[in-house]
Parts: C-alpha cells; sequence; structure tokens
C-alpha cells in the first residue's frame, strides 16, 4: 500500500525511479519498470533486458541485419506478418495475426497489430512496426485536430491520403509500412491501401504482409459481398489461421475488429494451434471443429496408422 | 506486368492502359483507372513506380486544371505535352525524380487534329502515330507497324488495339486481364468497352 501511495504520488523522475526500486525490492519485475524510467528501469536489477536464447546473441542479430540491401537500416524485424480487412454488407472485417520475427527468431507473439487510430479507424501493421505505430498514433493526432478545426469527423480517403502524402515525403528513406486504413465515414464502409512506396488503393479486400498469398486463398475464394456478420467474421478468422498455418513468419494469435456504422468493436482473440485443432470456440460462425487438414479430414490421408480406440 | 498501348487515326487518338496494381506477385487491385483526362481532350496514360505515379499524375492534373481556370482555355495538346515533359526532366536531376513513363494523346481543337505523345521517366519526348509502355511494347509494336492505319476510322482503331491485346496476352506470361480504354476526338474524351 505504502508503495502503491508513493508511485502515485511521485511527479520527478528522481521518486519515480525510487518508486520502480521499491517495487522491484518488492516483487522482482513489475509493469513499472517496462521501458519507463528513462532506461534506468532496467538498471535496478541489472540484467532485465530480453535476449535471444541463443549462444552469442550479437553474432545471431548480425545474421539478421538488413545492410547489404540498404546500409541506413542496420536491422528489420517484424517482416513476417499476415493482415487482412475486407468490406462487405455488414461493414469491415479487420483480422491480423501477433507473431513479430527476426529473421528465423521469433521475438514476440503478442503483437497487437491492429492499430485503434479513433473509435472509427482502425490501422493494420505490416513492415516496420515502429513506422506503422508511430505514423498511425501521429495521424491519430492529425484526425482529431482535422475533427476540432472542420466539426466533423474526417473521411477515410482524407485519413489514407494524408498517411499516403506523408510516407511519400519519406520515399527512399528506409520507412516500411503496408497498412490498411479501414472505418466507416459519411459514405459507409471504406478501405484504403496505403503503403511507404505512396501507392494508396481503395478496394473491398486487402491483404499485405508475407502470408498475405496465404490469406488471399481462402478469403478470395470464401468472399461475397452479402456474407453475414458471422460468416465475415469467421472468414477473417479462417483467411488468418491458413496464414498462420502455412507461413512461417505469421502465427501464435489472430486478432478480429468488426467495424460498423457505430466505429469498431473488438470481437476476439484466437490462438491459431487452437484453430487448427479445436477451432475457434464457441463463437458464432463457427463450425464447431479444427481447421488443420488432417482434422477437416478425421486423418483419412495420414499414412500413420489409426490410433486403436479402447 | 503493366502494359499501355495508345495510337491515332484519322480524327481521333485511343489510349488503353491495363487496370492491375501489383505489389510483388501480388495484384493488390484489378480495376485501377491508370488513365486520367487532364482537361476536356487530353487524355493520360501512367505507368511506373508505384507512389511516383499517382504523385507526379495528380500533381500535372491540377496545374493543366489551373491553366484552364486562369486563361479560360486548355493548353493545346503540344504545349501540355512539352510542359508535362518539362516537369519530369526537371525531376530528372532533383533528389527524388519521379519514374514514370507516359502516353500523352489529345486532340487540337483549334486545327482539328489528333497528338500523341511517348514521353518515359528519363525526359525523352517523341511524337508518334502509335505507342506503347512496358513489356507489350515488345510485342506490339512489330503488330502496329504492320497494320497501323493513320487514317484509319475510330473502328478500324479499336480493331487494331484489340489485335494487339490479344497478341499480349498470347505470347507475354505475365500479360495483364484488364484494359482500361479511353478515346479523345472533337467531342472530347470517353471510355470505350472493348
Amino acid at each position: 500500500m505504502n508503495a502503491l501511495l508513493s508511485k502515485f504520488s511521485a511527479t520527478d523522475a528522481d521518486s519515480e525511479i525510487r518508486t520502480a526500486m521499491d517495487l522491484a525490492e518488492e516483487d522482482g519485475l513489475t509493469d513499472a519498470m517496462w521501458g519507463s524510467q528513462a532506461g534506468f528501469g532496467q538498471l535496478v536489477q541489472g540484467h532485465a533486458f530480453n535476449i535471444p536464447a541463443v549462444p552469442n546473441p550479437t553474432a545471431f542479430l548480425r545474421l539478421h541485419t538488413d545492410d547489404h540491401a540498404d546500409p541506413n537500416c542496420k536491422i528489420k524485424i517484424q517482416h513476417g506478418t499476415t493482415t487482412l480487412a475486407f468490406r462487405f454488407q455488414g461493414g469491415v472485417i479487420v483480422a491480423v495475426d501477433s507473431r513479430a520475427t527476426a529473421g528465423s527468431y521469433i521475438a514476440s507473439g503478442t503483437v497487437k497489430k491492429v492499430i485503434e487510430i479513433n473509435p472509427y479507424l482502425l490501422g493494420t501493421m505490416a513492415g516496420g512496426a515502429a513506422d506503422c505505430q508511430y505514423w498511425e498514433t501521429y495521424l491519430g493526432i492529425q484526425c482529431r485536430l482535422h475533427e476540432l478545426r472542420n466539426r466533423e469527423r474526417i473521411s477515410v480517403a482524407a485519413a489514407s491520403k494524408y498517411l499516403s502524402n506523408l510516407v511519400y515525403s519519406y520515399k527512399g528513406m528506409g520507412l516500411s509500412m503496408g497498412t490498411m486504413i479501414c472505418g466507416w465515414d459519411k459514405t459507409g464502409p471504406t478501405i484504403f491501401y496505403v503503403d511507404s512506396d505512396g501507392s494508396r488503393l481503395k478496394g473491398d479486400l486487402f491483404s499485405v504482409g508475407s502470408g498475405s498469398t496465404f490469406a488471399y486463398g481462402v478469403l478470395d475464394q470464401g468472399y461475397r459481398w452479402d456474407l453475414t456478420d458471422e460468416e465475415a467474421q469467421e472468414l477473417g478468422r479462417r483467411s488468418i489461421y491458413a496464414a498462420g498455418h502455412r507461413d512461417a513468419f505469421s502465427g501464435n494469435t489472430c486478432n478480429l475488429y468488426h467495424v460498423k456504422e457505430d466505429g469498431w468493436r473488438f470481437i476476439g482473440n484466437y490462438d491459431i494451434t487452437k484453430m487448427h485443432y479445436d477451432g475457434p470456440g464457441a463463437v458464432p460462425g463457427s463450425l464447431g471443429s479444427g481447421y488443420g487438414y488432417d482434422v477437416r479430414t478425421d486423418n483419412r490421408f495420414s499414412v500413420l496408422p489409426k490410433p486403436v480406440s479402447a | 506486368m503493366e502494359c499501355s498501348f495508345a495510337l491515332t487515326g484519322k480524327d481521333y487518338v485511343i489510349i488503353a492502359a491495363d487496370t492491375t496494381a501489383a505489389r510483388s506477385i501480388v495484384k493488390m487491385k484489378v480495376d485501377e483507372d491508370k488513365i486520367k483526362t487532364l482537361s476536356p481532350h487530353l487524355l493520360m496514360a501512367y505507368s511506373g513506380e508505384s507512389g511516383d505515379t499517382i504523385q507526379f499524375a495528380e500533381f500535372i492534373e491540377r496545374n493543366i486544371r489551373l491553366y484552364h481556370i486562369r486563361n479560360l482555355y486548355p493548353l493545346r495538346p503540344q504545349s501540355a505535352a512539352s510542359w508535362i515533359r518539362r516537369s519530369l526532366a526537371e525531376s530528372l536531376r532533383s533528389r527524388s525524380p519521379y519514374t514514370v513513363n507516359l502516353l500523352i494523346g489529345g486532340f487540337d481543337t483549334a486545327d482539328e487534329s489528333p497528338h500523341l505523345y511517348w514521353v518515359d521517366y528519363l525526359g525523352t519526348m517523341a511524337s508518334v502515330p502509335f505507342a506503347a509502355h512496358g513489356y507489350g511494347s515488345y510485342f506490339a509494336l512489330g503488330l502496329l507497324d504492320r497494320y497501323h492505319n493513320p487514317d484509319g476510322s475510330l473502328e478500324e482503331g479499336l480493331d487494331v488495339l484489340r489485335r494487339a491485346i490479344n497478341e499480349t496476352a498470347q505470347r507475354l506470361v505475365v500479360a495483364p486481364g484488364n484494359y482500361i480504354v479511353k478515346v479523345v476526338d472533337k467531342d472530347g474524351t470517353r471510355e470505350i468497352k472493348l
């Protein structure tokens, strides 16, 4: 309780570090240490950096630098990704995976690749995680200013063009992002694909990232304009599963969002391995069984002898 | 891969451009219009580096429009093409050049004549009876040398265009599936279904 009190009463940097130290003494690593205290948080225990679990982390990271391609960017993480968004009768579905990779190393399995720009706008994240996160948050600020200045919500077209012009002004300087700006405005549900080359495309259906080809395979075949909400959500989930299963650089979990007239709603987080064996669980639109090929076909093609039932 | 074709006839210019927007091996969009109507009697097909294409085309579009508003008459095709070429040529020696190839087709209402210009990203401009950009040009140019008729009717011109597109579809591994075709003549510009 004492620590809690002093944590909230502290205002200056010194006392914040002291607070962090107190907290660290109490129960080791805490949230308060992460990233804040100007980096001193990590010094409290002396060894709190996350390091790849390999014999020589420096040499390992060296393997995954991009410097032969572009000397200016020493390292590129978060290259492999699958993100998708599509427009249908009931709004916009946005689905993404949650894996971050650095070369063959899975740096994280719990990345939020949907960026909530404001209650009516979503952005997806593929390419440089920092680039997407920073510039889409910045876009959120500009969208709010637009609202204050014009007493009207910004259209998806205008918001995406703002981002497109912005990244175009940095063309050739190493920005890397492939994003879908999704939302609902006066014209209805809208998706724009924007990337760091400066492309900006309006469309009904997009998928971005290394797993996009696998996602497209499921998405294109299952897509219709008059999908019901439940069918559409299931299609989004199933497509991300397909990419998570086939693409080594995508996976872990799927985050699903649905944008309607009154703004976006987070539908859920689904474990891809769980979807493989058991399906997405008791959710609307689900068939209630696993997506995996062997699961779906009941091992009919398996070379292994069938397990003898007891 | 991106392909665009254009040809002139007796009193018209036809421009065709494929409608795919690709990134790496994926078609991101299959109905993108890559021919801008710059003024009542002027068309421009653009292709090249993604991002640059749209930015350059919109810059040109707005400036040609501005000229029209300020002077109450539009720039003639010859002058418009010269100005567009110069914009590209100036950009070429800048820190970030526009990598954009163009086909500019217009109908000069002053002397009732069609004009077609082939412009590449280096700022090369040529006034030509027919033109093509992209891999399609390797198949189409020979064919156009053989079949193009500078005095042909619109229907004849469209037939020659169909030949060019069909030949490209038949021989080019990475041939685009769809094209937008636009015509400019004394009545202005319009889209045509092939």
